[in-house]
């Protein structure tokens, strides 16, 4: 991940790196990773704890105070149990879903801005690069299903071919018409244009900057990338590639220990990016909601990582309150619903920006 | 050694070797996953050579799409290879001539630039360096190209009704899921009271 995010920053227009950058750089890599991990393991135990709250039941309570190191204690156990590979199973790529499942949801954190500044990467094309990461999340899945050679998880792999390829069609297009009013595919600017400029410095109170968030004007299309997203991640209402009531645990049936706890890591990640690019298209990335103090005084990163778990929130609370989908409602909803929504959107926003002149123009080249 | 010099040996390596392994490989599911590979590889060429909007499509729709659609459907199949091997002498020499083909065409794109000094560059536009690679496509695709990328839409469309209509069925005992009927249901059409006496059922 390192190389390659180097060498694109290398492209990318950065002078040549020395050997002193060079380090700077693995370390700055090493910190976001372990940064990550951390966080990942505490969105989990929130995930279970919201869970729990809405059931009426305590939730992990036991390790650590509240059970807060109850995601470190799994870490133990998963790593100290003993992988088990299937008789007949492909052994090379059923070792290697997981760990394709991680390494795509990690890198594609290298380019995500979380304070003005703070990306790894700044690069260009930014959200095309995210979006080309996460469409190649699938294949974890795909090739887990299939090595495990046994019919629910191969089933659940199929399923999952299907969701993932028909939801990006839509977060592909929910994307475009971010993009059309940012004109730019820099996920900094995507920020900075909800910052500088929007609805609020329209109606003449430029400090209200929550009203310049993507999230209003493009309002329906802020919906439909949530649930996109929910779909996407295989999150609950759309868990029909694990679907416990049907395929017991769908691709990872014969998965256990290390491996499955990979393929969980990597979900939670990909889920967290999700939020991430959530809060950066239409919540305003790292920017206060009111552009006042004491709002101002909080530095960007806090703001970010409180957008970002509030998004989260939402996830939690879909998979604690929705029954899950039947298949065919899911495509119904993908294709029939989302497709002609968003392009027709995307149509819509493309004419009003045209004729009125609207968008930022602070990126242009 | 630069790093983009070391990137490109690289990545061109891994492409070659992971082409071979699609041909060499036992297993149909393999091959596919080492097509996946050579594409991967194959975007990173196209971003050591700055054109990173070209190398991200190839990964979202071929990778993204394409290959995950392939995937699908090798997985479903049940090929025997064995049997395939078989016949593949026979078809070898086809092979041959067509990759003899393709590598003669190759040379000669290469080649022009000495076979033909000036008419090198000239059916490209030229891109100036103060727009990025997006916006230079953009501006020559949707101005002077227009009517041929509107037709290639045109074409794709067709192909994509086709393809429905050729797979459609309506099969007449299957019941459809028709939401706007489950919504358009009222209370007077949705539920019945029955006062039931004791005893004697309805």
């Amino acid at each position: 991940m390192d190389g390659f995010v180097y060498a694109l920053d290398y492209l990318i227009g950065a002078p040549i790196l020395g050997l002193g950058t060079m380090v700077g750089f693995v370390w700055k890599a090493l910190l976001l990773l372990v940064t990550l991990l951390v966080f990942t393991a505490f969105i989990l135990l929130a995930d279970r704890k919201i869970w729990a709250a809405v059931q009426i039941r305590r939730g992990p309570n036991v390790v650590g105070a509240f059970g807060l190191l109850q995601s470190f204690a799994d870490l133990l156990k998963f790593v100290f149990k003993e992988p088990v590979i299937p008789a007949g199973a492909d052994k090379a790529v059923f070792l290697l879903a997981p760990l394709v499942t991680v390494l795509l949801a990690l890198s594609a954190w290298a380019v995500v801005p979380v304070a003005e500044g703070w990306a790894m990467a700044d690069i260009n094309i930014g959200i095309l690069y995210i979006f080309a990461i996460s469409s190649l999340g699938v294949y974890g899945i795909i090739m887990g299903g299939w090595a495990s050679n046994s019919k629910y998880p191969f089933l659940g792999a199929l399923r999952s071919a299907a969701q993932m390829v028909s939801y990006e069609v839509s977060i592909g297009l929910v994307i475009i018409t971010v993009l059309l009013c940012v004109g730019s595919l820099n996920l900094t600017h995507i920020v900075q244009a909800q910052e500088q400029g929007g609805l609020a410095h329209m109606l003449g109170v430029p400090w209200l900057t929550i009203l310049n968030w993507y999230w209003l004007p493009l309002f329906p299309m802020f919906i439909v990338f949530f649930i996109s997203a929910l779909a996407e991640t295989n999150r609950p209402p759309f868990d029909l590639p694990e679907a416990e009531s049907e395929l017991v645990a769908g691709f990872m049936v014969e998965y256990g220990s290390t491996p499955y706890m990979m393929f969980m890591l990597g979900e939670y990640v990909a889920i967290i990016l999700m939020c991430a690019l959530t809060t950066i298209l239409f919540l305003g990335g790292w920017t206060a909601p009111i552009d006042l103090p004491p709002f101002t005084w909080i530095p960007g990163v806090v703001w970010f990582v409180l957008k970002l778990s509030l998004v989260f929130f939402m996830f939690a609370m879909v998979k604690a309150i929705v029954p899950r989908y039947r298949y065919d409602q899911l495509m119904r909803l993908g294709w029939k619903v989302f497709l002609p929504l968003s392009l027709a959107m995307v149509v819509i926003v493309a004419a009003v920006l045209q004729l009125t002149g609207w968008g930022w123009h602070g990126g242009m080249a | 050694m630069t790093l983009p010099l070391f990137f490109f040996y690289l990545f061109s390596a891994i492409v070659i070797a992971s082409a071979i392994m699609v041909i060499s490989s036992r297993n149909p599911v393999h091959s596919v996953l080492f097509l996946i590979l050579a594409f991967v590889n194959a975007a990173g060429i196209f971003m050591l050579a700055g054109a990173e909007f070209l190398a991200l499509i190839l990964i979202v729709v071929y990778v993204g799409a394409v290959a995950v659609l392939f995937l699908f459907v090798v997985m479903m199949l049940d090929v025997d290879f064995g049997e395939l091997r078989r016949g593949m002498l026979q078809y070898a020499p086809i092979g041959i001539v067509v990759g003899l083909i393709l590598l003669l065409e190759l040379l000669l794109v290469a080649g022009s630039a000495w076979l033909v000094p000036e008419a090198a560059g000239s059916g490209a536009l030229p891109i100036s360096g103060d727009v990025d690679n997006i916006r230079a496509i953009g501006r020559v695709l949707y101005t002077r190209y227009i009517y041929l990328f509107q037709a290639c839409g045109l074409v794709l469309l067709v192909a994509m009704i086709g393809a429905i209509v050729l797979t459609l069925r309506h099969k007449p005992n299957v019941k459809r899921q028709d939401v706007a009927a489950q919504v358009a249901r009222t209370k007077a059409t949705g539920v019945e009271i029955v006062k039931v006496e004791s005893g004697k059922g309805l």
